[in-house]
């Protein structure tokens, strides 16, 4: 597994450069993801990462939808928070391993 | 192995040709996917396809308990075509597999259309069939993009990195 500095710490990344230890994150290290992803931060994003930093604690497998039915935003919404990639840029930001899911 | 003068993949069209829950749901999913992982998509509905986005049809689509060699009971034993030709076994087989989707967060088709055309993707209805079905664009699901022929369907068709799919 590699290792990498985000914001000024070492975390494990996989491949594609998703974090694989979700205790390693930092809010500093969102930004950072984010930035190279070309997406700037808002309390919006915030609340859809911490929703998905808990499903993801909990064990819940994540979909776009649940996040739809969240109550945060809904499914357009999270396109325009995360565009190109509603499931996979807001779980790298997230700092959880890439979402196994085909919804 | 990984060829780095690959070009990515930037637009999927997709064709529905028939109106069983294995081939509506196989297209939605390919859809849906693909906006998620920012590909272009449009899904042209066709013949019996058009199930999937007629309002009357959508959520009712059923799986063919006749003649599919790949259909088993619960615990794998092989399903005999006799019981699939009794009334309501279609229908019963077919709500078990909606159920199952269901758990593993897979929407009602209307659901999922929405959740498509959210992401950008795009759906349209075959022009023939509909003529051939006797359908208006009344009965088709609202958020269809319209109605095509097949000469309009390949004029969207066109760039690099783009692929069309028949389910």
């Amino acid at each position: 597994m590699a290792q990498k500095t985000i914001a000024g710490t070492n975390v494990e990344v996989d491949n594609e450069g998703y974090l694989q230890n979700p205790d390693q994150w930092n809010r500093e290290i969102a930004g950072e993801i984010a930035s190279e992803i070309g997406i700037s931060l808002t309390d919006k994003h915030f609340e859809v990462i911490d929703f998905l930093r808990e499903q993801y604690t909990s064990g819940v497998p994540l979909t776009i939808r649940k996040v739809g039915k969240s109550g945060i935003t809904d499914i357009k919404g999270l396109y325009g928070l995360f565009p190109g990639g509603p499931l996979k840029y807001s779980s790298k930001i997230a700092g959880i391993p890439k979402p196994a899911s085909c919804v | 192995m990984k060829n780095n003068d690959e070009k990515p993949l930037k637009k999927v069209c997709i064709i529905c040709a028939k109106g069983t829950i294995e081939d509506v749901y196989a297209t939605l999913v390919l859809a849906n996917g693909a906006v998620m992982e920012g590909i272009e998509a449009k899904v042209f509905f066709t013949f019996f396809g058009l199930d999937a986005i007629t309002k009357k049809q959508m959520n009712k689509i059923h799986t063919g308990t006749v003649g599919n060699p790949a259909m088993r009971m619960p615990g794998g034993l092989p399903f005999p075509s006799v019981l699939g030709m009794l009334p309501g076994v279609e229908a019963g087989v077919s709500a078990m597999m909606k159920s199952q989707m269901e758990k593993l967060d897979i929407p009602p088709v209307d659901e999922f259309l929405e959740m498509i055309t959210a992401g950008g993707g795009e759906i349209y209805a075959c022009k023939l069939a509909m003529d051939m079905f006797k359908l208006s664009e009344g009965d088709l699901w609202e958020d269809c993009s319209g109605v095509l022929t097949v000469g309009d369907f390949y004029g969207m068709c066109g760039g690099e990195g783009t692929q069309i799919i028949f389910t």
